[in-house]
C-alpha cells in the first residue's frame, strides 16, 4: 500500500447469493486512493458500482457477502471489524452518500432533527453548535436552513440530494463515498455542486469516491477514474487521459453513447446489447459479444490486467488498438 | 395550436405552501401563476433547477395536489370539478405518472405482476380476468421488456434500472392513458439505458398519439424528444415555445445560462469560479424578476415588476423585460446542424 493512501480496496469480491445462483456483482476489484484525492467510478446500471460502495463501506446486506478481499482504510482493515467499531467510524471519518436519498433520509424525522441525531451519536456537542454547523453545512449545498423544519416529502428531488450530501459533510471526514449524488440536479446546478466538492476538498482536504453514470460530470475534477462493467474495472488511470484517448472499447462507447445538444436530432443507439448475466462464469472477456472490436480469441481468453500508456487495461487487444490510435 | 385541441391546458396554476415554525406565516412559492398547454399526441418538455417547481407541477396535473389558485383543464373540462370517485378514477386512467427513481416504482416484496395485475383490474373493466395476463405481456412485450412471459414473474431486484424504470411505463401504458406525466424518468439511469427510454416514449408519440410531459433537467435528452419546451425558474414560468425556438435561439438569460452549461463529455469540463449561484428566493418573494440576482443583464424594473411571460415571436414566449430587446441569443449551438 502507498505511503500515502487513505483507502486501498484488495482483490474485493462480492456474491448475491439468490435462489438462481450466485450473482458476482464485485469480482477481484483492486483500487487505490491517495489522502484528499478523488476518486470517479463509471459504468453501465448493474455493474456492480453501488455494490463496491457499500462493500468498502460495510453497509451490505444479505444476501450480499464479501467473498474475499480486504479494504484498509488509515490502515484498518474494515472487512474484520465489528458494526459497534464501525459505527465509530462512520460519519466522523468517512461517511457515505446513498444513491437514492428517498430511501436513505428518514421520512418522518424533519432534516434539522436527522442531522441532531447523528450529531448526538458522536459525543456531546452543543445543541447551539448543532444548529450552526447544520445551518452551515445546507448553506453549503445551497439549501436556505429553514428547511431544518422540514421533512423530506416536503423537499423536491435534488433537494433530498443535496440534504445528504450536506450530511455526510457535517463531520468534515477524511473519505467521503458518493453514490451517484447529482443525478436529480440540473446542469447548472451539477457544476456548481462539482465546485463545492471541489473546493471543501481543497480546504478539509478529504478524500472522494464519486460514482456517476454521467462521464461529464468526472471529467473536469476526477483526479483518478476507474471504468466498471460486469463487475470488473476494465480501465483505470488519470481521468484526462481516459477521456483524450479512451483504451478499452466499453469507455470509448460510453463517451460516445450520450445525445448532444450540438447536434442534429437523430435517433440513437447506445451502447448496443445488454449487460452481461453475473451469475454466469464465462470463459472469455465479458463485454465481448457486444464489442465492435471483438477478434476470436476474445471469447476464449480472460483479459488479464495489462499496464499501458499510465493506466490499468483489461482487453488482450488493447496494446494494438493503442499503437492504432497513435 | 387552438386552445380546443389542447389536451391540458393550465391557466395561472399557482401552489403555495406553509414553510417554517407555523406560527411564522412564511409562505413556499412552489408554482406561480403557470398557464402552459399539452396538445394531444405531443411531447411537451418541462426543464428548470432543483426546487424550481416541476414536480409540483406534475402533482397538480395528476390531481395529487389541488391548486392553491388558477385552474387546469383536461379535455376542455376543469379539474376543479372532477370531485366524485368514479370521474377521479376515470382521469388516473387517462392520465399516469411515472416516477423518477426506478428504485422504488414497486414494492421490493411482490412479483412485478402484483402491481400490474391491480392496474389491470381497476383500469380495464374491458378486460376479462381471463385475458388479463396476456394483456399485460402484450404491454411488456411493447416497452421493450421481453420474453415477457418470464419478464412478469420477477422480483423488481432481478431487474436492471432500466428494465424498472420501463416497467414503469408498461403499467402507465397498460391503462390506454391519453397523458404520460413522466417526472424525470431517465435521470437515474445510465446513457444507453436513457436513449432505450427516449426512444420509447417518442414511440409511444408517434405510434399511439399518447402525450407526454417530459420532466427533465437533462437539456440535451429534451432536444432529443421534444416538440415544445417549458422552461421553469423559481416557481414561475420563464420561457415556452417549440424546441427549435427555445433551445436553438433561447431568449430568457436563465435559459441562456442552462444552455450554456450543458456539458458534452468529448468537451473536458474545466472548473470556474463563476457560477455558484444563491438559491432563488421562493419564500415570500419580493415583487420582480426571481431571477434578477443571478442575470446579467438585469436593470432597475427587473426589481420593479415581475415581468408576465408574453409572446416575443409567434408561439415562443418569454418572461423577461429585457428579452425583447435583445438580439437573440448567440446560442452556443452551430447553427449549421439544423
Ligand atoms: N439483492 C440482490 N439480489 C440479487 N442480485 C442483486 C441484488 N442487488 C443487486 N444485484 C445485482 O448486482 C448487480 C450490481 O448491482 P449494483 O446495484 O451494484 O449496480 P450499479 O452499478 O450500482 O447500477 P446502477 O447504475 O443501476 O445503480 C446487478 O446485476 C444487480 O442486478
Ligand atoms: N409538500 C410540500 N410541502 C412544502 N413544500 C414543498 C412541498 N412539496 C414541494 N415543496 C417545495 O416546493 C418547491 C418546489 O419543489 P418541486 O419538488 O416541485 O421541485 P422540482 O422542480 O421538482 O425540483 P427537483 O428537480 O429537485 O426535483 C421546493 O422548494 C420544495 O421544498
Ligand atoms: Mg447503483
Ligand atoms: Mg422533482
Amino acid at each position: 500500500m502507498a505511503e500515502d493512501a487513505v483507502l486501498s480496496v484488495r482483490n474485493l469480491t462480492v456474491d448475491y447469493l439468490t435462489e438462481s445462483g450466485a450473482v458476482r456483482a464485485v469480482d477481484a476489484v483492486d483500487l487505490e486512493l491517495h489522502a484528499g484525492g478523488f476518486l470517479g467510478i463509471v459504468g453501465e446500471s448493474g455493474s456492480g458500482k453501488s455494490t463496491l460502495l457499500f462493500a468498502i463501506a460495510q453497509l451490505l446486506n444479505p444476501p450480499a457477502e464479501i467473498v474475499s478481499g480486504e479494504v484498509h482504510f488509515n490502515g484498518r482493515d474494515l472487512v474484520t471489524l465489528g458494526e459497534s467499531q464501525l459505527r465509530h467510524l462512520r460519519w466522523r471519518e468517512f461517511s457515505v452518500v446513498m444513491q437514492s436519498a428517498m430511501n436513505a433520509l428518514n421520512p418522518v424525522r424533519s432534516l434539522g432533527a436527522q442531522m441532531r441525531d447523528a450529531c448526538e451519536e458522536h459525543g456531546k456537542i452543543s445543541a447551539q453548535e448543532i444548529r450552526k454547523r447544520s445551518s452551515e453545512v445546507l448553506r453549503m449545498v445551497g439549501i436556505d436552513p429553514v428547511h431544518l423544519r422540514s421533512y423530506p416529502h416536503q423537499l423536491s428531488g435534488g433537494m433530498r440530494q443535496r440534504a445528504m450530501i450536506a450530511m455526510a459533510l457535517l463531520f468534515e471526514p477524511q473519505l467521503v463515498i458518493m453514490d451517484e449524488p447529482t443525478s436529480s440536479l440540473d446542469v447548472v446546478a451539477q457544476r456548481s455542486l462539482m465546485i463545492q466538492i471541489k473546493r471543501l476538498q481543497e480546504r478539509l482536504g478529504f478524500a472522494v469516491v464519486f460514482v456517476t453514470h454521467d462521464m461529464s460530470l468526472v471529467g473536469g475534477v476526477g483526479d483518478e477514474l476507474a471504468v466498471m462493467y460486469g463487475g470488473k474495472i476494465v480501465e483505470l488511470g488519470p481521468t484526462q487521459r481516459i477521456f483524450s484517448k479512451p483504451l478499452h472499447p466499453y469507455t470509448a462507447g460510453l463517451l460516445e453513447a450520450f445525445p448532444s445538444i450540438q447536434a442534429v436530432r437523430r435517433r440513437l443507439t447506445g451502447i448496443p446489447g445488454s449487460p452481461p448475466d453475473l451469475r454466469l462464469r464465462i470463459a472469455g472477456c465479458r463485454f465481448a459479444d457486444r464489442c465492435p472490436d471483438a477478434g476470436n480469441e476474445c471469447t476464449r481468453v480472460d483479459p488479464p490486467e495489462e499496464q499501458i500508456d499510465g493506466r490499468l487495461v483489461r482487453c488482450i487487444r488493447v496494446a494494438e488498438r493503442a499503437s492504432r490510435a497513435g | 395550436m387552438p386552445a380546443d385541441e389542447d389536451l391540458l391546458r393550465a391557466e395561472s396554476v399557482t401552489k403555495h405552501f406553509g414553510v417554517g415554525p407555523p406560527w411564522s406565516r412564511r409562505r413556499l412559492h412552489a408554482v406561480d401563476d403557470v398557464s402552459l398547454s399539452i396538445g394531444a399526441g405531443r411531447i411537451v418538455a418541462l426543464v428548470g433547477e432543483s426546487g424550481s417547481g416541476k414536480s409540483t407541477v406534475v402533482r397538480l396535473f395528476a390531481m395529487l395536489a389541488r391548486p392553491t389558485a388558477g385552474e387546469i383543464y383536461f379535455e376542455g373540462r376543469p379539474l376543479s370539478k372532477v370531485r366524485r370517485r368514479p370521474a377521479q378514477l376515470a382521469y388516473r386512467r387517462k392520465v399516469r405518472i411515472v416516477f423518477q427513481d426506478p428504485f422504488s416504482v414497486s414494492n421490493p416484496a411482490y412479483r412485478i405482476s402484483h402491481s400490474l395485475l391491480r392496474t389491470a383490474r381497476l383500469h380495464r373493466p374491458d378486460v376479462r380476468p381471463a385475458n388479463r395476463r396476456a394483456e399485460i405481456e402484450r404491454v411488456l412485450d411493447e416497452v421493450g421488456l421481453s420474453p415477457a412471459s418470464e419478464i412478469i414473474d420477477r422480483f423488481p431486484f432481478e431487474l436492471s434500472g432500466g428494465q424498472r424504470q420501463r416497467v414503469g411505463f408498461a403499467e402507465a401504458l397498460l391503462s390506454r392513458p391519453r397523458l404520460i406525466l413522466a417526472d424525470e424518468p431517465v435521470s437515474m439511469l445510465d446513457v444507453s439505458i436513457r436513449i432505450g427510454l427516449l426512444n420509447l416514449m417518442a414511440d409511444l408519440r408517434d405510434r399511439e398519439g399518447v402525450s407526454v410531459l417530459y420532466v427533465t433537467h437533462d437539456i440535451a435528452s429534451a432536444w432529443y424528444l421534444a416538440d415544445t419546451v417549458a422552461v421553469m425558474y423559481a416557481g414561475k414560468l420563464v420561457e415556452y415555445g417549440p424546441a427549435e425556438r427555445v433551445l436553438r435561439a433561447p431568449r430568457h438569460p436563465y435559459t441562456q445560462l442552462l444552455l450554456s452549461a450543458v456539458p458534452d463529455p468529448r468537451v473536458v469540463l474545466t472548473l470556474t469560479e463563476e457560477d455558484v449561484g444563491e438559491p432563488p428566493r421562493v419564500i415570500d418573494p419580493d415583487e420582480g424578476c426571481r431571477f434578477r440576482w443571478r442575470c446579467p443583464y438585469a436593470q432597475d424594473r427587473c426589481a420593479e415588476a415581475t415581468p408576465a411571460l408574453g409572446p416575443i415571436e409567434v408561439g415562443h414566449h418569454v418572461a423577461c423585460f429585457v428579452a425583447p430587446e435583445m438580439a437573440p441569443a448567440p446560442s452556443s449551438v452551430p447553427t449549421e446542424a439544423l
